[in-house]
């Protein structure tokens, strides 16, 4: 839940959260098994073509969604099943407390239900007198502790077993050991009481097929049939986003929830009801049955051309699963009441801009969600959309409207950080980071040490390194992005070194700037769009066949981010198409289109290991390339467990929030110093600055080098 | 090309993976007989509500319930537990729902590809006796495995048109992971689920 009343007191919260030694553990443990899990789940399936037909499944359900509840209630009424609409939350539980009453209900039992979660129903009938009773696992647990679920599928992953046994000693008066095969069985023990008593039961649903009025329910413990079948009354509190229009739909997104969301072919249970069934508990010896769609804002999004995707989503929760962030903090932090990267989005939709605005920050913007949502929701875009909007609407903090002022010029941006040099001379120390930190940095930066701005940038010394090429076989413009160019230009000048006598017109067209990339995560989506329109100008200008970057995430920005950009831009869609089908950065140019070969380069055996960034493996899909490139140079190759997680930098997000980047790069630096390497290799900047920072500060015995350099510096030299 | 054999290797193999246990009898009246070993072997259930029972019973009579077995085999049954001193239910579940030790059902159909049963459940009695029973044996024909969910959609939809009606798909006993995600089996459903192929007969082959 969020109740912080500001970024600051967020933090605070966050903060306390990473020092949660159980959690930590767990949530480590977890996204190392989730990965494994899910991969064996999917063996042998084509994983991209499911999702994308899951995608178009559900967007065309969500188009008819207003049609597909028309027809599904329509059904519903011919075989006795009442259908309701409920506008909000509170209507929704007030629908459901009115059956309740009219149905002279005591008590009430309930299986999982996100939706449930969402409208609060559970305080809700609580306040109205009635007895309610969670019976999956972990939703009594917290339930009995009186929290929020931390996961959507594991609500109690939060909680030891010895907290749960120390809860369950309480609850049944005895004491419980802490095994959990025991503590399993109180769980059955006690409850089987509550559902032979309960007068009402009350589930969520993962379909609704509109052509049978059917409802299908995924569980595991068996918890929601019994809720289904003993009590006289049952209530379905349903979102209008499961209504799918056939059977068909429904297998279709069950062959990916079960294996997203836990690593199973399949749940325990999945139950198909249509209407409502023989009963012995009810008078007539048949069921009252009701389902309660709930709108909560579903309909606008339906129609929203930007966020309508996010209705695709079946819960599954591997967003959370996979994320660098919900992994140190948990649930409670991330999220309100949906968790995870899904949660960050719909939070602002369904529960407001206030309990959306600080959460919403919190994305590291790796990429990780994306890449294993399984209806293929492109989750990182749609935080950054939803923090733009919240600035347009409750303003711009300063900090933010600075950075797109200066970024709106290439001139003033350049001028302050050649200033930026000088301000720091009496700081920095021979070996070129910041030996204090300057005023302007806060303490909380200190978990790494930070790189000092270059003396001379790399577009002062490109005069000096360019070469005419007479009749050139390609035509190559560099974009360095600011960080190669003003603190890594050694990076850049080993690109250089690797192009030269390859009979390529290598071109560094000066006019470019800052990609962008900063100002979107800041939510400046207005500079954003200035700041691409003035790169494609000044990289169109060189009349190139390639550009080349070596900035990972200049690299995924360029392609990927202007392509999103300028969607909906007519007069653009041509220049924008050119410019990002010539983007590649720089491993996948030297390996994919140079095919540069092993006799290139003398062998030098020393132990390397390597980093993935975000936006190469998972923003660009490239994971090959650079493997390919570390074997050819003949370097000896050690991959790190976890190579493509996160490193924790994620732009500005690592002073935002340093104290979670600060323990994310602690954990990847741990799995660097298990391979034993002595050189960590990685194809980013940002990613560079992060980990030579850590390395540096911690004192290890690893160099951490841009691809460039190192295959530069294992280049033959031709005679 | 698969063949009834390799689907049914593979449904084995899947529900295997699900700790199910799955065996290979010859007739339905082989399966009778091995739900009455398991019950002979299994140790009399735990009610899950004492203060509901009637008083402890020193030595109380094993349950097995089987509500919708044919006449024949449900006589065969009846037969079967008298003489084991078992008790034998075919209706009345409501009245035991603090567990039973036996439920013995037929599948209607198995899915090859995750090791799932398809019952329709429509019958309170089927439903309730798959559900309270801390063993739930269920009988399966080899001809009606199907490679896949999608290969079952007209089969489900008749169901789905048949209102009112309650189809389940079991995949393995009853499940949980909500503590410290470690597997637990037996939650609020049976603790073992057993499967017995019955292969199908010889002339049906050729």
């Amino acid at each position: 839940m969020q109740e912080a009343k500001n970024l600051k007191g967020y933090k605070k919260e966050v903060d306390d959260a990473l020092q949660n030694e159980f959690l930590r553990t767990a949530m480590d443990n977890f996204a190392v098994a989730y990965r494994t899990g899910r991969a064996n789940a999917f063996a042998g399936m084509d994983v991209e073509a499911l999702v994308a037909d899951i995608a178009a499944a559900k967007d065309a359900a969500i188009a008819r969604m207003d049609e597909l509840f028309e027809e599904f209630k329509t059904n519903a009424e011919k075989i006795g099943l009442k259908v309701h609409r409920a506008e909000t939350a509170s209507q929704a539980n007030a629908i459901i407390a009115r059956i309740a009453k009219e149905n002279g209900v005591n008590k009430i039992i309930k299986s999982k239900s996100m939706t449930a979660e969402e409208t609060l129903l559970n305080h809700h009938l609580e306040a109205d007198g009635y007895e309610v009773t969670e019976t999956d696992l972990g939703e009594w647990i917290i339930q009995l502790r009186g929290e929020g679920p931390s996961h959507m599928v594991m609500p109690a992953i939060h909680l030891s077993r010895f907290q749960v046994a120390d809860l369950f000693t309480d609850v049944t008066g005895e004491k419980q050991d802490s095994e959990i095969e025991r503590l399993v069985k109180v769980a059955r023990r006690e409850l089987r009481k509550a559902y032979v008593e309960a007068d009402m039961g009350v589930s969520g649903a993962n379909f609704a097929l509109a052509d049978t009025a059917t409802i299908g329910l995924t569980t595991n413990e068996g918890n929601a049939r019994l809720v289904t079948t003993l009590p006289r009354v049952h209530v379905a509190l349903v979102g209008l986003e499961k209504l799918v229009p056939t059977l068909h739909d429904a297998l279709l997104v069950n062959r990916a929830l079960p294996r997203n969301a836990t690593g199973q072919g399949i749940t325990s249970y999945v139950t198909w009801i249509t209407g409502p069934n023989v009963c012995g508990s009810a008078p007539d010896n048949k069921k009252e049955m009701h389902i309660v769609f709930l709108d909560n804002g579903r309909r606008d999004l339906a129609r929203d051309p930007v966020f309508a995707q996010v209705l695709r989503c079946v819960r599954c929760g591997a967003c959370a699963n996979v994320c660098p962030v919900y992994r140190m903090v948990g649930g409670h932090r991330y999220g309100h009441i949906y968790i995870g990267a899904i949660g960050l989005i719909i939070t602002y939709f369904f529960h407001g801009r206030d309990k959306a605005e600080n959460l919403v920050q919190n994305c590291i913007n790796c990429g990780a969600c994306k890449a294993v949502c399984a209806a293929g929701i492109d989750l990182p875009r749609l935080i950054k959309e939803v923090h733009a909007r919240i600035q347009d609407e409750s303003g711009h903090p300063l900090t933010s409207l600075l950075m797109a002022k200066v970024l709106r010029s290439r001139k003033l941006f350049h001028t302050l950080l050649r200033s930026a040099y000088l301000a720091q001379k009496p700081v920095t120390d021979e070996s070129h980071y910041l030996r204090h930190l300057p005023f302007v940095f806060a303490q909380e930066h200190n978990f790494r040490r930070l790189p000092a701005i270059a003396e001379k940038p790399f577009r002062d010394r490109w005069p000096l390194l360019k070469t005419a090429v007479s009749d050139p076989e390609m035509r190559v413009a560099l974009f360095s992005g600011c960080v190669q160019d003003f603190v890594y230009p050694e990076q850049l000048e080993a690109a250089v070194k690797l192009l030269s006598d390859r009979n390529i017109a290598l071109e560094f067209p000066t006019d470019q700037s800052c990609c962008g990339l900063p100002l979107e995560m800041m939510g400046e989506k207005k500079t954003t769009r200035e700041v691409a329109r003035q790169n494609i100008n000044a990289m169109s200008s060189a009349d190139c066949d390639y550009i080349i970057t070596l900035c990972a995430s200049c690299a995924s920005h360029l392609k990927n981010g202007y392509a999103k950009l300028f969607e909906h831009d007519e007069t653009m869609t041509d220049r924008v198409r050119r410019f990002t089908s010539k983007v590649h950065p720089f491993s996948a140019f030297l390996h994919d289109i140079l095919k540069v070969k092993a006799d290139e380069f003398k062998p030098v055996p020393v132990k390397t290991t390597y980093h993935a960034p975000c936006h190469l493996c998972r923003g660009l899909k490239i994971s090959e390339a650079p493997h390919a490139l570390i074997e050819l140079a003949g370097l000896d190759f050690r991959p790190a467990q976890e190579e493509e997680t996160c490193c924790g930098f994620g732009g500005s997000y690592s002073s935002k929030f340093p104290n979670i980047s600060s323990q994310i790069l602690s954990k990847k630096l741990d799995d660097f110093k298990k391979t034993e390497a002595e050189i960590l290799v990685t194809e980013c900047p940002g990613c560079i600055m992060q980990l030579r920072g850590g390395v540096k500060k911690r004192g290890d015995n690893l160099k951490v080098r841009h691809i460039a350099e190192v295959l530069a510096e294992s280049k033959r030299q031709t005679e | 090309m698969q063949t009834p054999d390799s689907l049914s290797a593979l449904f084995k193999q899947k529900a295997e993976l699900v700790s199910a246990v799955v065996k290979e009898v010859k007739t339905p009246h082989e399966a009778l007989q091995y739900a009455i070993d398991v019950c002979e072997r299994k140790e009399n259930c735990l009610s899950l509500m004492p203060a509901l029972n009637e008083p402890p019973d020193a030595n109380p009579a094993k349950i097995i319930a089987a509500p919708a077995l044919d006449a024949t085999l449900t006589d065969a049954m009846r037969a079967l537990c008298e003489k084991n001193n078992i008790r034998f239910l075919t209706s009345g579940l409501r009245e035991h729902l603090a567990g039973i030790d036996i439920g013995l059902t037929f599948a209607d159909y198995g899915i090859a590809e995750t090791g799932t049963l398809v019952l329709d459940s429509s019958s309170e009695e089927v439903r309730l006796t798959t559900m309270i029973s801390e063993i739930h044996i269920a009988i399966l024909p080899q001809s009606k495995i199907r490679p896949d969910a999608y290969h079952l959609e007209d089969e489900l939809g008749k169901n789905m048109r048949s209102y009112p009606n309650y189809t389940a798909f079991i995949t393995g006993a009853s499940r949980t992971a909500d503590i410290e995600r470690v597997l637990a089996l037996g939650v609020h459903g049976p603790l073992e689920l057993h499967i017995l192929i019955i292969p199908e007969p010889e002339k049906e082959r050729t």
